[in-house]
């Protein structure tokens, strides 16, 4: 049984958004880039949003200035730009929208917002989708490519907006800015017996000027809150919109396909658009007729006859790559058995790091089964 | 002799996925055998040392998973930041888990919000808890003779273990500050090595260096560094750097393939050389990396890589590995 095969072109040729998931290290950021840039030449004018891109990549782009705009990328035929996302000025700026210039300052000097807005787990992610649903608004690009935040399982994109939404929501939330609102009576609405001890115990632990700081902080959000929440799903939305279409990125690896499995369920469930999967970094040998076993069996009888060293040596090369390959062919086919109709894509591993367009273009034309980006007629 | 014998508390971290849970695990068994004890802690929240000694999750329980080669116990410990927030609670105030304020904070959503909004309130607990188990005593001995911690990556690990700096923005008085100093107190102490996992590849031998220099500039004592997953070069050097070249003997090849009672047509042999210029590349990358973190002059210990997945077999060899090198 064979998966379809992901029509990379046609994808890059039609879709409005595309984002790459997947869970740590399997190549999100490298996917995002050669997408984009293949996209871009092949006509489109095409953005791409990347998250923390290795340094030398990042350079390579011309992603030198961090000022969390889009900028030409210097090499490319065709129209690209490309940003690396600030997350805190992304939303530094978001606050600034809404609020006038001297709440803005005391949110920003507030301790809690500092730590909100550059270390809350979540708080990139929202931030993406915010930069997103920006991008989107300028009405500028043909195509907006995103890459998203290295987190353990890919799912967490999905479900971070939310998590932070739901803390700004949250009761706790409404208890610290209930003596803002009602000059302290309403305490007693919000919150049933056990408050003076709440109260009492949140003080010792955290301290009274920590209370106060925190208080402060929530009151002044709050005036943001209804446009959090619209924004967020102002996007989540953008998300299901025709023209968007997630690409799911793994490694051949166990863990990796499994999460991959995951976020494909999750997707469906959400009803959102999948392009298909890209396994990466995938590792091949073009004598897949001569067996791990028969070439390891081989370069023994050699070494039991004082035959060839170096014939030896390269039928042990061969031997483990061969080994790995039908590994990985191995998992890949059981991920394809539990979804059969998910288009999937290979991209070969290199033999270094891709950090340079000539890299990414190499990628691209993987991805597109090994053509060149020409044009569509 | 052991490389650490005064360390009691051994911090694992390195590049996600290089294997800081597989050496964290086969570092406790190593610390362990003959005849002590070791407490393994998990502070991610991931039960990736229950899969690996394969046993149902952790409950908030120090329980024992394995047994060491030559006696000697391993116990496991997967910390949630909301036990161990009730945990706190109860020890410096008495609180009890399930009585009525614990259960107002609880409504309230207080424990989530300390544990995973109020920022740096989630590293004072898990880091207090590891110090607490490595410190703790009784009957006038330590209870455990070493407590091993499987720590976030290379790339958090520095601002987890700094939370004192972390806190001190927060909470300028009170038990939080106080405890997040006596904290520091340990890590900063020579009871405690930070031990970094990586492998011979660009990305994670970069973040190796960067972390040393990170932990480094705040006084946290770096230990060794542990090279995970090594492949050993298949080719004599010369064959290497003639397979870099593209100057293997094809005929040689072609005459050995035929010795060896493999039909030696030229496509194949041309894969071969291939392949082997493939694995040439590889393995000058693997000595690239492996002059960087010489450079770092740190103790280094080198593990295979296994032919499978990590189980509770391979754990074993690795850990006579290790204690073989000395890192134990
Ligand atoms: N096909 C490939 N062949 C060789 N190297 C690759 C390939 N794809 C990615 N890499 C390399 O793997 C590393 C990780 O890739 P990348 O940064 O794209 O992953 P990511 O999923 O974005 O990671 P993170 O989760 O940390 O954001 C990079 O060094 C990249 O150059
Ligand atoms: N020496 C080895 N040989 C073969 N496989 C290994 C080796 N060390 C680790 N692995 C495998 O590599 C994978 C990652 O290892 P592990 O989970 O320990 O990494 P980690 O750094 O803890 O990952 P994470 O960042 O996700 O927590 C696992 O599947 C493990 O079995
Ligand atoms: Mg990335
Ligand atoms: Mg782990």
């Amino acid at each position: 049984m064979s998966a379809p095969r992901l029509d990379v072109d046609h994808t890059l040729d039609t879709a409005q958004i595309l984002v790459c998931c997947g869970s740590g290290g399997v190549g999100k950021t490298t996917t995002a880039a050669s997408l984009a840039l293949r996209a871009a030449e092949r006509g489109r004018r095409t953005v791409v949003l990347t998250i923390d891109p290795a340094r030398r990549l990042a350079q390579s782009m011309g992603l030198t200035e961090l000022d969390n705009t889009p900028r030409a990328v210097p090499g490319v035929d065709g129209s690209l730009d490309a940003m690396m996302l600030d997350m805190k000025r992304t939303f530094d700026d978001i606050v600034l929208a809404h609020t006038e210039p001297a709440r803005a300052q005391a949110i920003f000097d507030n301790p809690f917002y500092q730590a909100l807005s550059s270390s809350f787990a979540g708080t990139q992610e929202y931030m993406a989708m915010e930069k997103l649903g920006q991008l989107k608004a300028t009405g500028t690009w043909d195509l907006i490519v995103v890459d998203t935040p290295p987190t353990r399982s890919a799912l967490d994109f999905l479900d971070a907006p939310e998590r932070l939404t739901t803390f700004l929501d949250g009761r706790m939330v409404r208890i610290l800015l209930a003596p803002a609102k009602a000059g302290g009576k309403a305490y007693f609405k919000v919150v049933s017996a056990g408050f003076g001890l709440f109260t009492s115990v949140l003080t010792k632990i955290i301290g009274g000027e920590t209370l106060t700081d925190l208080s402060n902080f929530v009151a002044a959000l709050e005036t943001m809150f209804g446009g959090f929440r619209e924004r967020a799903q102002a996007t989540y939305d953008l998300l299901k919109a025709p023209g968007t279409a997630f690409v799911v990125v793994a490694a051949p690896e166990r863990d990796a396909l499994r999460e991959a499995s995951y976020f494909v369920e999750r997707l469906a469930q959400e009803r959102m658009p999948l392009a298909g999967l890209v396994v990466n970094r995938v590792h091949r040998t073009a004598a897949a007729q001569l067996s791990a076993d028969r070439a390891r069996a081989a370069a023994e009888r050699l070494d039991d006859s004082g035959g060839s060293e170096l014939t030896a040596g390269l039928l042990r090369v061969h031997a483990d790559r061969a080994g790995v390959a039908v590994r990985e062919a191995r998992l890949q086919e059981r991920f394809s058995a539990a979804h059969p109709t998910v288009p999937v894509v290979e991209v070969a591993a290199l033999a270094g790091d891709v950090h340079d367009l000539d890299g990414l273009r190499e990628v691209g034309a993987d991805l597109a089964g090994g053509k060149a980006a020409a044009v569509p007629a | 002799m052991a490389d650490f014998p005064d360390v009691r508390l051994h911090v694992v971290s390195g590049k996600g996925g290089t294997g800081k849970t597989t050496v964290a695990a086969a570092l406790a068994l190593a610390l362990a055998s003959g005849g002590r004890r070791v407490l393994l802690l998990e502070v991610e929240g991931r039960q990736g040392i229950a899969q690996l000694f394969d046993t149902p999750p952790l409950p908030y329980e120090e329980r024992k998973v394995a047994t060491a080669p030559g006696g000697g116990d391993v116990y496991a410990l997967a910390v949630d930041p909301e036990e161990a927030l009730l945990d706190y609670l109860h020890m410096f105030y008495r609180l009890s888990p399930n009585g009525v304020a614990a259960r107002a904070l609880r409504r309230a959503g207080a424990i989530d919000f300390a544990t995973t909004i109020a920022p740096g309130m989630r590293d004072v607990l898990l880091t207090g808890k590891m110090k607490e188990a490595a410190v703790r005593s009784k009957d006038g001995r330590h209870v455990y003779d070493a407590v091993v911690v499987d720590a976030p990556p290379t790339g958090r690990v520095a601002r987890f273990l700094n939370i004192s700096e972390e806190v001190s923005g927060l909470a300028k008085v009170g038990p939080i500050k106080n405890q997040s100093e006596g904290v520091m107190a340990v890590l900063r102490s020579p009871q405690t090595r930070v031990h970094l996992v990586t492998l011979l590849e660009e990305m994670p031998v970069q973040e190796t260096v960067d972390a040393v220099a990170e932990l480094e500039a705040i006084r946290l004592p770096v230990g060794g560094v542990v090279v995970n997953m090594v492949r050993t070069p298949l080719l004599s050097p010369a064959h290497l750097a003639a397979a870099s070249a593209g100057t293997l003997d094809r005929s040689a090849v072609s005459a050995g393939l035929s010795t060896a009672g493999v039909k030696a047509d030229d496509a194949l042999v041309g894969v071969l050389l291939a392949e082997a210029a493939d694995h040439a590349s590889r393995v000058a990358l693997e000595e690239r990396g492996r002059d960087a973190l010489a450079g770092l002059q740190r103790p280094s210990y080198e593990l295979p890589l296994l032919a499978e997945a990590v189980d509770l077999g391979g754990l074993y060899e690795l850990s006579t590995m290790l204690r073989e090198q000395g890192m134990a």
